[in-house]
């Protein structure tokens, strides 16, 4: 619980991905060149990027809480959960808006029904799904058990949209790596993608701590 | 008890699917373009049909107009493209592109949707490049108003 001295921890990680972020953001956007064929749109790479990891490792820690609250069965699990699926919904839908401001005029598109599109709108419906159906469920325990199942289905979708550039032709191109970005473009992006990782933390612990508060609330109503 | 019946039951089930997903031969039904040469394999079978292609833009082959024509090639094959769209900004020769419309018969693909497949290689200009977004779009402008010329 929030402690009234001193400050909770995960305030320090939020501080440290914002400064990171802003950081990132001016070497970004103001000291590095542009792409020598798409020009200054490029830039926005450094934000589309580090939204697309921090999505999948959301909800890669939504998977994890949904094996632990049908593993071991205590409220820290599902509260976590929570928290994650809904950060990572916040990252998802971030990240679609990047890509498609991003698609717009180097694509001419700002929408197609590519397998990487695809497979995230199906991801982010999936989630949205796990959320909502938290809300038609009364019982917290099987609320628990029915939205930690259906996490579990929900992400076999999220290798695959890692992998659906490699798997399929598609309009989005492959993951780049090191040797097809230029190294102090690489250097960025990474500082964005620790910014974006700790921002996440930050938001998960922040909303862990509410939704703890409001289920001990409920369960101390029911017995 | 029953919790830990039911994780080892999505955990499989889930499992399965991605594995099914992975290894199983959804290629085949998850095509989202055609090359040139599978278009010509399926013959009058494609003709009329909207169908989404891709492949390379010919080096050469781009003739500026209001349609634009240019070739789209796979390596094997190549197919006279028709677009009643401006290119985006990026249409270059050696570029991928993915055009969306149908085929006629004498093999001319008339497109009115056109998209540009970037790689994934990101490069600071070359000493003495400038890159200038808008020269880039009054050349596509331009590049589609040229016709007849």
């Amino acid at each position: 619980m929030a402690s009234a001295r001193g400050m909770d921890w995960e305030h320090a990680v939020g501080a440290l991905g914002l400064g990171l972020l802003i950081y990132g953001s001016y070497q970004g956007l103001f000291v590095l060149p542009p792409d020598r064929f798409m020009g200054d749109v490029m830039r926005i790479l450094y934000v589309h990027v580090p939204a697309a990891w921090s999505t999948l490792i959301c909800f890669t820690v939504a998977f994890v809480c949904a094996i632990g609250w049908l593993w071991r069965g205590t409220w820290r699990w599902d509260v976590a959960g929570e928290a994650a699926t809904h950060v990572g919904l916040v990252f998802g839908v971030l990240l679609t808006c990047l890509g498609s401001i991003w698609a717009r005029p180097t694509w001419g598109v700002w929408w197609d029904w590519d397998p990487r599109l695809t497979t995230v709108a199906i991801m982010l419906v999936s989630f949205g799904a796990v959320t909502a159906l938290r809300s038609f469920v009364d019982d917290p325990e099987r609320r628990a058990t029915w939205s930690a199942i259906a996490a579990i289905v929900s992400y076999v979708d999220v290798p695959v949209v890692y992998f659906s550039v490699k798997w399929w032709r598609s309009l989005h191109q492959m993951q780049s790596s090191p040797s097809t970005v230029d190294p102090e473009m690489v250097m960025v992006l990474r500082i964005n993608a620790f910014a974006f990782l700790f921002l996440a933390i930050w938001f998960i612990a922040r909303h862990y701590r509410l939704i703890r508060i409001r289920r001990d609330a409920e369960l101390g109503e029911l017995s | 008890m029953n919790r830990k019946i039911a994780l080892f039951t999505t955990l499989l089930l889930a499992g399965g699917a991605l594995t099914w997903i992975a290894v199983g031969n959804m290629g085949n039904n998850l095509v989202y373009y055609w090359s040139p040469a599978e278009m010509k394999t399926h013959g009058s079978e494609a003709v009329g049909a909207t169908i989404r292609l891709g492949g390379q833009v010919v080096a050469g082959s781009v003739k500026p107009g209001s349609p634009l024509r240019f070739q789209l090639s796979d390596g094997v094959a190549s197919v006279d493209v028709s677009t009643t769209e401006i290119p985006p900004q990026m249409f270059r020769e050696g570029i991928g592109v993915v055009v969306e419309g149908t085929v006629d018969a004498n093999g001319l693909f008339t497109s009115n949707r056109m998209m540009v497949k970037h790689d994934n290689e990101y490069r600071a200009p070359k000493p003495g490049e400038t890159v200038d977004q808008e020269k880039m779009k009054r050349e596509m402008e331009q590049l589609f108003a040229e016709g007849g010329k």
